[in-house]
């Protein structure tokens, strides 16, 4: 068995999950702006507050596992897109602390709401500038083994694009979220916004998709020509069903769940189209994911822990989640 | 503005500053954390309200330091390739999968426990609350564990091999994770850890028996001054023996970084002096106004008087670490230690006396060394970190080997970022763990969470959930 392709199955799944999983809580974040009410801001905090510092430490098993797995990936793509990078870092400590520190302070309350919407917003712009970053290529010298291009090679009207669609995105997560956890006249406004982004989503994975054939002659290839056109072409397919049943959904006001779980379905699609598109390259253009493997009894090692710990951890995360299924009660969790 | 300095000085800086904010925040909780199983143990086998009132109280503070830990982690776990890309192409084959391990520890301990531990007692039960106390305390020492494994390679480097394209590859990993300093580095900085939280715990409680009230002490100040007393005179002497030996492991594998530390430009030939104090001259290559006692670091050192000691002149002049730096860090480190033990054995007299909780001279110096165990565990980070210069990888890859290729202001840039917002984000976290520690515990705390209901893992069992239990 090729162990390089098991990892980049891992790698994949452990950011796939964190998108999943973080992406609906910094929407949430995003859409305390548009919930200026404070009572509204103390439940959709309490719909995520149970699992945010969860869904986050998903980041830093991306990040480690990358550093662990694919070394020199690690080494190619950080300083590339270092200043996003740092961005969403940064950004995640003004939101991460704001789950705390809003309940110890009356007069300062307001700031860390702030924070808390600023922070979100930013972590998620710079994290679809990362993406949009790492799709678009990045220039590499192979004989020094390091990153070749300048601190600002990442800004382009494809990265702004691809920054500014998963912000979206993320708010289509954070606002079908709140349908599902929320009732009443919160719940209602929260179908409304999922309209707004469900119309914004999808104009931006159009926009995207058209976008990423022409950054590369071997991305058009996967996508135009036969017989990989086969293939990819359920991807977009399944995408236009999703879609369809996503409207449709939020149209009826008794799903409360089906949004939601249409929404994820989304972003998994998508992750596939970009998996179509990257494969084999981890650091497009020049970059597979053997040339950047780690070797062989580094990757054994590492199996033995992810295949003890990873099932638990999954395992364990749908069962805080089954856990705290449901509404949220108004009056839970603080005085 | 940083034309001053280049790319891998800003660099250095900014992982020096980063791993410093972060590493203030777990050397308190892997303290903190078994302090509260602890108590928890305590009150479970003896019933005693105290120990459940200091626990609740204690909880509140381990969940910020612990929220401020997660934040400054996460960058932690970018650091290594946003700054140090060409040491993680390198290097990543071996300490790579470590750190995974660590990752994936402090993934399940956070995933799996710490909700129970903070929120969960009404809902599962002293005893299976117990037990995730435990875990929780388990899981901060398998992440040090780890981490320290990884710093350890880098400076003991063992159990490799070196690739054709430059990277190192392991050929065994018991030998990697394993290797020579690591075992002495371990004891000696999970007791530091300790030692902080003791120190920080007596601090609180020395402070909560300076303002008692009506001649009335406050909730548990004792208990908490007690059992802080006991930790800084039992382990504080413990932990100058292990400094001790791990400053031996490190004469044996970093001779330069011992030199160093104790301002030995000159060899000894025939014994060396123990400079207690001086003013390293780099660019003379001595200690100016030196305060010295003849062959004591021999002593010390090599366990016999007369025993020669090479100085930093046997050394090439690019393979020696700033000594000022050294020098001044690890006397600042070893002082506080003696200050520590001193304050242990005072508290051992004043209990003797009979005046542990009446001598307000000894309250106050417990009070105002309650930030010296984060002090010196930064410092002896400092002593460990500039002492190991000018090597990332001991003896094989250079610091300046090892830098990403940026620019001085990208890196400049993002290093003042990193400050101004640690400071405001951080010092605010701070401030509310000081105002938690001013109030002091109340009597009796219930369970209900003073934030939002929070982190994964909450396991309810309704059926023992004794809020619902019907008072018959």
């Amino acid at each position: 068995m090729d162990l390089t392709l098991v990892w980049a199955g891992i790698i994949s799944l452990a950011i796939i999950g964190y998108v999943v999983l973080d992406g609906f809580d910094l929407g949430l974040g995003m859409l305390f702006a548009v919930f200026p009410k404070r009572r509204d801001r103390d439940v959709m905090m309490n719909s995520v507050a149970p699992v945010w510092d969860g869904n986050e430490t998903w980041l830093v098993m991306g990040g480690g596992g990358l550093f662990a797995a694919f070394p020199f990936a690690y080494a190619l793509i950080l300083p590339a897109l270092y200043i996003p990078i740092i961005a969403m870092l940064l950004a995640l400590v003004f939101r991460g602390v704001a789950f705390e520190f809003r309940w110890k302070t009356e007069r300062w309350r307001g700031v860390w709401d702030l924070s808390f919407i600023g922070g979100s917003a930013l972590a998620a712009f710079a994290q679809g500038v990362t993406l949009g970053g790492l799709i678009q290529g990045i220039e590499v010298d192979l004989a020094t083994r390091s990153y070749a291009g300048g601190a600002f090679d990442f800004l382009t009207p494809f990265s702004v694009l691809t920054g500014l669609s998963v912000m979206i995105g993320y708010m289509l997560l954070g606002a079908t979220w709140l349908v599902m956890k929320t009732e009443g006249d919160l719940q209602a406004r929260a179908r409304f916004w999922s309209w707004v982004m469900a119309v914004g989503t999808v104009a931006s994975i159009l926009v995207v998709s058209l976008f990423t054939p022409y950054l590369e002659p071997a991305y058009f290839a996967r996508w135009f020509t036969f017989p990989s056109i086969l293939f990819a072409g359920i991807v977009p397919l399944a995408v236009a069903a999703t879609v369809v049943l996503l409207f449709r959904s939020l149209h009826v006001n008794h799903h409360d769940y089906r949004p939601f779980f249409l929404s994820l379905g989304l972003f998994v699609l998508s992750f596939v189209g970009l998996g179509v598109s990257l494969y084999p390259y981890v650091v497009p253009p020049s970059v597979t994911i053997w040339d950047a493997a780690a070797p062989e009894a580094s990757q054994i090692f590492m199996l033995f822990g992810a295949a003890v710990l990873l099932p638990l951890i999954v395992g364990y995360t749908a069962y805080a989640y089954w856990v705290f299924r449901g509404k949220i009660d108004p009056e839970e969790g603080y005085h | 503005m940083f034309e001053a300095f280049d790319a891998l000085m800003l660099a250095r800086i900014q992982f020096a500053f980063t791993v410093s904010f972060h590493f203030l925040f777990p050397a308190f909780s892997i303290g903190l954390a078994s302090y509260l199983f602890v108590l928890n143990a305590l009150h479970y086998s003896t019933g005693k309200p105290v120990y459940l009132t200091l626990f609740q109280f204690w909880k509140k503070i381990f969940a910020l330091a612990f929220a401020m830990g997660v934040v400054s982690g996460i960058t932690m776990s970018y650091q290594f390739g946003t700054n140090w890309s060409v040491f993680s192409d390198r290097a990543g084959p071996v300490i790579g999968a470590p750190m995974a391990y660590e990752v994936l520890s402090a993934f399940f301990l956070e995933a799996g426990f710490l909700g129970i531990m903070l929120f969960g007692r009404s809902r599962v039960g002293p005893r299976l609350h117990l037990v995730a106390t435990g875990v929780v305390a388990f899981g901060t020492f398998l992440s040090a564990f780890w981490i320290l494994s990884v710093n350890s390679w880098m400076q003991t480097p063992a159990g490799f091999e070196i690739a054709p394209n430059g990277q190192f590859v392991p050929t065994d990993f018991w030998q990697v994770i394993f290797n020579p300093s690591f075992p002495y580095r371990l004891a000696h900085t999970v007791t530091a850890a300790y030692l902080t939280t003791a120190f920080i715990v007596g601090g609180v409680g020395a402070y909560q028996l300076l303002r008692k009230k009506r001649r009335e002490d406050r909730p548990g100040a004792r208990t908490m001054f007690s059992m802080a007393m006991w930790m800084a005179a039992i382990v504080a002497p413990i932990q100058v023996f292990l400094g001790d030996a791990h400053g031996l492991n490190t004469l044996e594998h970093q001779p330069q970084k011992v030199m160093a530390m104790e301002g030995h430009f000159d060899s000894h030939p025939d014994g060396a002096p123990l400079i207690l104090f001086g003013i390293p001259n780099s660019a003379e290559k001595r200690i100016d106004y030196a305060v010295e006692i003849p062959k004591l670091s021999s002593l010390i050192l090599k366990h016999d008087l007369d025993a020669p000691l090479a100085g930093l002149d046997t050394i090439p002049e690019d393979e020696q670490p700033p000594v000022g730096i050294v020098f001044w860090s690890f006397r600042v480190m070893v002082a506080l230690g003696f200050l520590m033990v001193g304050i242990g054995f005072w508290s051992l007299y004043a209990r003797w006396r009979g005046t542990l909780f009446s001598d307000r001279k000894l309250h106050w110096t417990a009070f105002l060394a309650a930030p010296s165990g984060l002090v010196a565990v930064i410092a002896g980070w400092i002593t460990t970190e500039v002492g190991r210069q000018p090597y990332t990888v001991y003896g094989l890859m250079r610091t300046a080997e090892s830098v990403s290729p940026l620019s001085a202001a990208t890196v400049g840039a993002t290093l003042l970022a990193f400050i101004v917002i640690y400071f405001a984000v951080f010092g605010a976290g701070t401030f509310y763990i000081l105002r938690l520690m001013k109030t002091g515990p109340k009597p009796i705390e219930d369970d209900r969470p003073d934030g939002p209901i929070r982190t994964a893992g909450i396991t309810p069992a309704p059926s023992i959930d004794d809020k619902f239990i019907p008072a018959e």
